[in-house]
């Protein structure tokens, strides 16, 4: 059925067909929309069978769902930024315990300075917990991402989130193809849980584990997501026959044939970035893009495939590894171990931080030109930063960093022309 | 709380002698035929109150519910001594998570076993003080004013005992912790800090809070007994002595919790929907050192500190105001 429909209430819908059996709510922009929906079918009766619990926080949420999913129920929550960080000892425990809880991470800069907008600081701050990491580059996909993600998180007794771009994607009406619920219930069967917490069959979950067997727990959930380099595209298989659409998978190649640059993003950006391909690939430029779908696990062998004869590679990050650089990008080096081509990092989109196709092609032009650094960021006020520092060496009491910038930089209604 | 109408107790000890009931008022552990749900060859310390509370607590749940009890449980010496992997002590289904979300995972073990429809099945969180009154207590907090159908049983040994004695909000003033030395002019935990849980549980309008000792085990069990017979969020804190703690003999548990109780210092009340419904008045009442002499931890109070230990009579004194302790006498 074709619906015109903000991101977040596609993404309950679909949530709802995957009939989940306990939800936790904890509200934090921009994933909210996403609970309230939910909230309003199961409230209706539209969702039965299903326990809808509004929890104090988010570590509650998690905590919640974890018990549930020990206890055998289909559990689901969503979270956002300083939520995903003030769960992140749950989030490790979910997955060290194997609960093929599914997460929706509308994705959201982490503070301070506190700030609401997109980028992947949140999801990225998780990326070593155990869990799946799958990033939807369309509201369409965000969709079909949750019923995949189901689908295998309980194949593997592994939790999955589903990252979600917010605003971009949470806040944005589009069309979207709402599956039938008699497909959904064929392609996802009911849960059923490899351990629970069971009268008649009683077991102790949440052992303590010594050095002796701690590295083997450890390495099971590594072996975990390596089934998931192979299950993720056969579901996506499936699910292209079933449904008749292409959603998921590990990598969405475009226009890499013959390319010398290929741009590598995760997300909703991937939009901005192939609309840039085409403008310049109707000019004559050798360029294309790769579309990360699958984060964790990381599919090593895909990328390399994808980007192996190209000449150089730019990694395009809304996350930043203070310090260092992205955390994309050491992935896409992991892939290219041994091949010489020259790899960009470009930090975009922090914060919100608009990433507009102008922005986009001058910095594929430099690309070209071999302009770019190891590590780019994309639009940056250097003004601004140079005065800050200056005011730093300055004085010593200088003052707060962030209310210093927005000073420098006056009143949005200053700059009104 | 009253199940006989004459009482038969040991001498010296007030423990009621079982063998002297009829067969039908005996304790649950008394019974052959209990569960033993936390089975022994755990590495618990020897004379540790917390495993004698658990087992008296979790037995008591499984006579009340035809053994359908699904416990979570917080991180702590009890998690630790019951489950060190591959071996459990525990004969119920069980689990443990994080050391803060105990009350959050057995909301979500109880909102399962709802959708799925097995409504006998009860769901029993459990922990220490730390577990319970410090990092989880938002957590706990949560659960109560949902009134999620979840048994809270709070193990209070007054301390971060699991890892190595520090001070929690459980730890009664002037009490040495590795936290709070006896040291300096102020020796021991401050007077006038830490909080009391049964009173803030009660706070949260909950159908039943109660505190219970190791020490009166007909009294705790049957109060674990109610607590399984009522629907929503309930609490019950558990004293339970840490001999390696509080430094007092091994031997010596029940004894020092029953000091602890007939001192006034632990007392033992009911509560329903926030209101105090019961409370167990003291048989014959107690100094508070006589209590306090059998603990290193308070060791320091004897021949330098009368002040302190007047101070600490107040605390039991008022309690036995607050509480209509008096009463018995």
């Amino acid at each position: 059925m074709l619906l015109q429909l903000e991101g977040s209430r596609a993404m309950a819908q679909a949530i709802s067909l995957c009939r989940p059996e306990v939800i936790c709510a904890y509200p934090i922009t921009p994933q909210t929309h996403i609970v309230e929906a939910l909230g309003e079918m199961v409230k209706s009766g539209e969702l039965g069978h299903c326990e809808y619990i509004n929890v104090e926080s988010e570590f509650a949420a998690l905590s919640v769902a974890i018990g549930a999913s020990a206890a055998g129920a289909r559990s689901y929550t969503a979270t956002a930024s300083q939520g995903l960080l003030y769960m992140a000892e749950a989030v490790y425990n979910a997955a060290g315990l194997g609960l093929p809880i599914v997460m929706t991470i509308g994705n959201r800069a982490i503070g301070a300075p506190i700030n609401i907008w997109n980028d992947h600081s949140d999801s990225m701050s998780m990326r070593d917990a155990g869990w799946i990491q799958l990033y939807a580059e369309t509201n369409q996909e965000a969709l079909d991402l949750h019923i995949q993600a189901f689908r295998l998180g309980e194949a593997l007794s592994c939790p999955v989130m589903v990252c979600v771009d917010g605003f971009i994607l949470t806040h944005a009406y589009e069309r979207v193809e709402m599956p039938q619920q008699g497909d959904v219930d064929a392609f996802l069967p009911p849960f059923e849980p490899v351990q629970a917490l069971d009268c008649d069959d009683p077991v102790s979950i949440g052992a303590m584990v010594g050095p002796e067997a701690f590295m083997e727990v450890r390495y099971l959930q590594h072996h975990k997501q390596s089934r998931a380099l192979d299950l993720i595209p056969e579901i996506a298989q499936e699910f292209a026959e079933r449904f008749g659409r292409n959603s998921g998978g590990l990598v969405k190649p475009y226009r890499i044939e013959h390319a010398e640059t290929i741009i590598v993003a995760l997300g909703s950006v991937n939009g901005t970035i192939k609309d840039v391909v085409d403008d310049m690939r109707e000019e004559g430029h050798a360029i294309g893009s790769l579309s990360i779908t699958s984060f964790r696990p990381f599919p090593l062998k895909a990328v390399r495939s994808a980007l192996e004869n190209a000449r150089r590679v730019v990694v395009l990050e809304k996350s930043l590894s203070v310090g260092l650089g992205g955390p994309l990008s050491d992935g896409v080096r992991k892939s290219l171990s041994g091949i010489a081509l020259k790899g960009h990092t470009v930090i975009a989109g922090l914060g919100g931080r608009a990433i507009t196709k102008k922005s986009l092609r001058d910095l594929f032009l430099r690309a070209e030109r071999d302009e770019l650094e190891l590590l780019n960021f994309l639009d940056l006020d250097m003004e601004l930063i140079d005065r800050q520092i200056e005011r730093e060496k300055e004085i010593r009491r200088s003052g707060p960093i962030a209310e210093n910038l927005l000073k420098s930089i006056g009143t949005v209604c200053s700059k009104i022309a | 709380m009253t199940l006989q109408s004459v009482k038969f107790y040991q001498t010296g000890t007030f423990t009621v002698g079982n063998r002297l009931l009829d067969e039908s008022m005996r304790t649950v552990q008394s019974n052959r035929q209990r569960t033993n749900s936390l089975n022994s060859g755990h590495r618990a310390c020897q004379g540790c109150g917390e495993a004698l509370g658990a087992r008296y607590a979790i037995d008591a749940a499984m006579r009340a519910t035809q053994n359908r009890v699904i416990a979570a449980n917080a991180t702590g010496c009890l998690e630790v001594f019951s489950t060190p992997y591959p071996e459990t002590s525990w004969q119920i289904p069980w689990m443990h998570s994080l050391f803060a979300n105990a009350a959050s995972v057995a909301t979500g073990i109880a909102a399962a076993m709802r959708v799925k429809g097995k409504n006998d099945v009860r769901v029993i969180a459990q922990g220490g003080d730390g577990g319970t009154m410090d990092i989880g207590f938002a957590c706990l907090s949560g659960m109560f004013e949902r009134n999620d159908d979840v048994l809270y049983i709070c193990y209070d040994n007054e301390a971060y005992m699991n890892t190595g004695v520090q001070r929690s909000s459980a730890t009664p003033p002037a009490a040495r912790t590795a936290t709070t030395p006896a040291l300096g002019m102020h020796p021991g935990n401050d007077f006038g800090k830490g909080k009391n849980l049964p009173l803030i549980a009660m706070a949260h309008h909950i159908p039943y809070v109660a505190t219970a000792s190791v020490a009166n085990l007909h009294d705790l069990e049957a109060k674990v007994t109610k607590a399984m017979g009522i629907r929503g969020a309930r609490y019950i804190h558990i004293h339970v002595p840490c001999p390696l703690g509080w430094g007092s003999r091994p031997s010596d548990t029940v004894r020092v919790a029953r000091l602890a109780v007939e001192s006034g210092l632990f007392p033992l009340f009911e509560a329903e929907h926030g209101e105090i419904t019961a409370s167990l008045p003291l048989r014959k009442k107690i100094p508070v050192d006589e209590y306090l002499k059998l603990q290193k931890r308070f060791s320091h109070l004897f021949g330098s500190a009368p002040d302190t230990i007047a101070m600490i009579q107040e605390i039991a004194d008022r309690n036995i105001a607050k509480f209509g302790l008096a009463e018995g006498e």
